[in-house]
């Protein structure tokens, strides 16, 4: 980690309690401008109050959260957005009975003068940019006026990645995007991935799931219970190391060895 | 809540996708051979007012049949059950808006009451002057509704419970301060005291566009009286209150920034909040809003009427979230629409003052409202279902 040290996004040593638990501890994580970092974890490893801490939710307890180099205080997730980190959660901000042009621009409406007078929501440029944007995706929607909650899950994840990016996101911090889809889905998102990287944007792709990180990711920070087991960049590390210091990887291990074991017995 | 306009401002010109060529953007024409064109019927019958449209036809149709040769169509028929629908849909634009944020007021029709009191009381027993009365009605009114809001997003507990306290407290003050200060439930000469104030009662009282009235009943349009006057004197205030409020408030949800706001907030609170719509400040105001239209029923009434009483607005908080029901609103919120509730409002009206004019019993009048809203809830509850189900 020596050849490049534009680093856009930095937690330097940070540590984050809820009272008497202690959340995260001493965790560095620093985001290279342009790469996919993919964070590691299994449940209770601390990836959501890392993820909540980068989007301005929490604020770190001690240690120090550093954006382009110099060290910030989100109180709340707005100023994270205005500084052009945007997070994807898991449940996506999207209303599923609004249509995807109202969803879209929630927040961010884009607007126009009325008769050149009264301020009204541009409905027709809302619908327009939001068809292009998930059409970019290569995502074809019956309407823009259609309700969100008529798209499948893999479409929606789209459409609020692209909401992110539209919005002029540097950062995109995207929480278990894979979680929910099925696997041509997965790719799909694995694919927007590396559309918003070759875009310019660094992202933070938060998941469980190696297979879907090894091939996507440019460098990988493992978590396990609250602790940072380090950062490794892809050429450093082969995608069966990352899954042994998976927490339960090598417990897997044992399993695939015990039923493979039954299967020869 | 820093900043909620200014992200928009550099959304384009930053953007890095519009940077890119048009051979992108084309694919935006393509069709894709999966995606099922809808017919404009079928997007017509799920629109949120489709309900109380089809409600408002049958219930048409059914007095048409019943009192069509009754005088209910006349001319001072119609004034007659429009006005019932005017009152009522007052308060169902603002149940409607608030209801569509996700909340609901049940203390609007102890609001009705305490408003005519609010306006009664200083100006018979203190002296005020009407206009002032009335101003401190609204302002009251007002800051209740914001209380009740305040409350229940800073608690976080249901607005059902928070406003039920609210139509206790509020229904028991009105009766307090009608006996406190007339020894009676009623106080009245309220509306004469209106009358004399030329703005109070330009406002509030009587009918307008009577030049119109005399010009059509001179031409033979309507009918005379046998003075020569136009069987209806005019337009009543209330009407033109309901078609004001409803055009606003309808032009506010579908067009503007706060209405896209509304549907999101009710939709999801927790995504509103993710997105950076303010919560709570869009919900407070509606709960403002709603109080604004409750005292507006009040005073509306008080300057009709005479006076005000303390049984007031008895379970009109019942009839407005029908209205908004039979509308489309859903009683979880993030959707619905203030045309629909409109019209549910005109139903109510239709069928309480046309049952009198049919030879069916009046107390039919509960029996039926029920039904349609049974049926409206289901419906609702069909198009719900329609309109979130995955492909």
């Amino acid at each position: 980690m020596t050849d490049n040290d534009d680093y856009i996004l930095q937690l330097e040593n940070v540590s984050k309690f809820f009272g008497t638990v202690i959340a995260l501890q001493d965790v560095t994580l620093r985001l290279r401008r342009g790469e996919v970092h993919c964070l590691l974890g299994d449940n209770g490893a601390g990836k959501s109050t890392l993820i909540k801490t980068l989007a301005g939710v929490h604020q770190p307890s001690r240690g120090r959260y550093l954006v382009e180099g110099k060290e910030e205080h989100f109180t709340s997730p707005r100023e994270a957005l205005d500084d052009g980190i945007a997070t994807v959660y898991q449940d996506l901000a999207l209303v599923p009975l609004m249509s995807v042009a109202r969803n879209f621009f929630a927040g961010r409406e884009p607007m126009r003068k009325l008769f050149g007078l009264i301020p009204v929501m541009d409905i027709d440029y809302a619908a327009r940019v939001s068809e292009e944007k998930l059409a970019d995706m290569g995502i074809h929607i019956r309407s823009p006026h259609q309700a969100v909650g008529t798209m499948s899950g893999g479409e929606r994840q789209c459409l609020a990645i692209a909401r992110a990016i539209h919005f002029g996101a540097k950062v995109l911090i995207l929480d278990e995007p894979t979680a929910a889809l099925g696997v041509k889905q997965s790719c799909n998102v694995l694919k927007l991935i590396h559309t918003a990287r070759a875009r310019g944007i660094s992202v933070i792709f938060i998941t469980h799931n190696v297979h879907h990180a090894y091939p996507i990711g440019d460098s990988f920070t493992l978590l396990n219970r609250g602790q940072s087991m380090g950062t490794f960049a892809k050429q450093d590390i082969a995608k069966e190391a990352l899954l042994d210091m998976m927490a339960g990887g090598a417990e897997i291990q044992g399993l695939v060895a015990e039923l493979e074991g039954r299967v020869a017995a | 809540m820093s900043s909620t306009s200014s992200p928009l401002l550099r959304t384009t010109s930053k953007d890095p996708i519009t940077v890119q060529s048009g051979a992108m953007q084309s694919s935006a024409l393509q069709n894709d051979e999966r995606v099922r064109r809808i017919s404009p019927w079928r997007s017509f019958i799920s629109r949120p007012e489709f309900g109380s449209i089809a409600g408002t036809l049958l219930v048409f149709v059914l007095f048409g049949i019943f009192a069509g040769h009754s005088g209910m169509f006349n001319l001072d028929g119609v004034m007659n059950w429009a006005q019932v629908a005017a009152y009522l849909g007052i308060i169902a634009v603002g149940a409607c808006l608030l209801m569509i944020a996700g909340e609901f007021d049940l203390s609007i029709g102890s609001m009705i009451g305490f408003a005519g009191m609010m306006m009664a009381v200083p100006s018979m027993f203190m002296g005020w002057p009407m206009w002032a009365s009335v101003l401190f009605a609204f302002l009251g009114c007002m800051a209740l509704g914001g209380l009740n809001g305040y409350l229940v997003m800073r608690t976080r507990l249901p607005s059902f419970i928070v406003t039920l306290a609210f139509m206790f407290i509020l229904r028991g003050l009105t009766l307090v301060l009608s006996t406190y200060f007339s020894n009676s439930t009623i106080v009245s000469g309220v509306g004469d005291k209106v009358s004399s104030d030329p703005v109070m009662s330009t406002l509030f009282q009587g009918s307008t566009l009577h030049g119109l009235f005399v010009w059509l009943a001179h031409t033979g349009i309507i009918d005379k009286l046998p003075n020569g006057e136009p069987i209806v004197a005019g337009m009543p205030k209330v009407l033109l209150w309901w078609l004001l409020l409803a055009l606003g408030a309808g032009f506010v949800l579908s067009r503007t920034r706060f209405g896209n706001w509304i549907f999101t907030v009710g939709g999801d609170s927790a995504a509103a909040q993710n997105v950076g719509v303010p919560v709570r400040r869009v919900k407070i105001s509606l709960f403002v809003f709603t109080a604004f239209c409750a005292c507006l029923f009040g005073v509306l009434q008080v300057a009709d009427v005479g006076s005000a009483a303390a049984d007031r607005g008895l379970q009109k908080e019942f009839e407005a979230i029908i209205a908004a029901v039979i509308g489309g609103a859903l009683l979880t919120g993030g959707y619905g629409s203030v045309l629909g509730a409109c019209f549910g409002a005109l139903i109510f009206g239709v069928v309480q003052i046309g049952i009198s004019y049919t030879s069916f019993d009046s107390d039919w009048y509960r029996v039926f409202l029920g039904a349609m809203l049974l049926l409206a809830v289901l419906f609702n509850h069909y198009v719900r279902l329609h309109a979130t189900r995955s492909k």
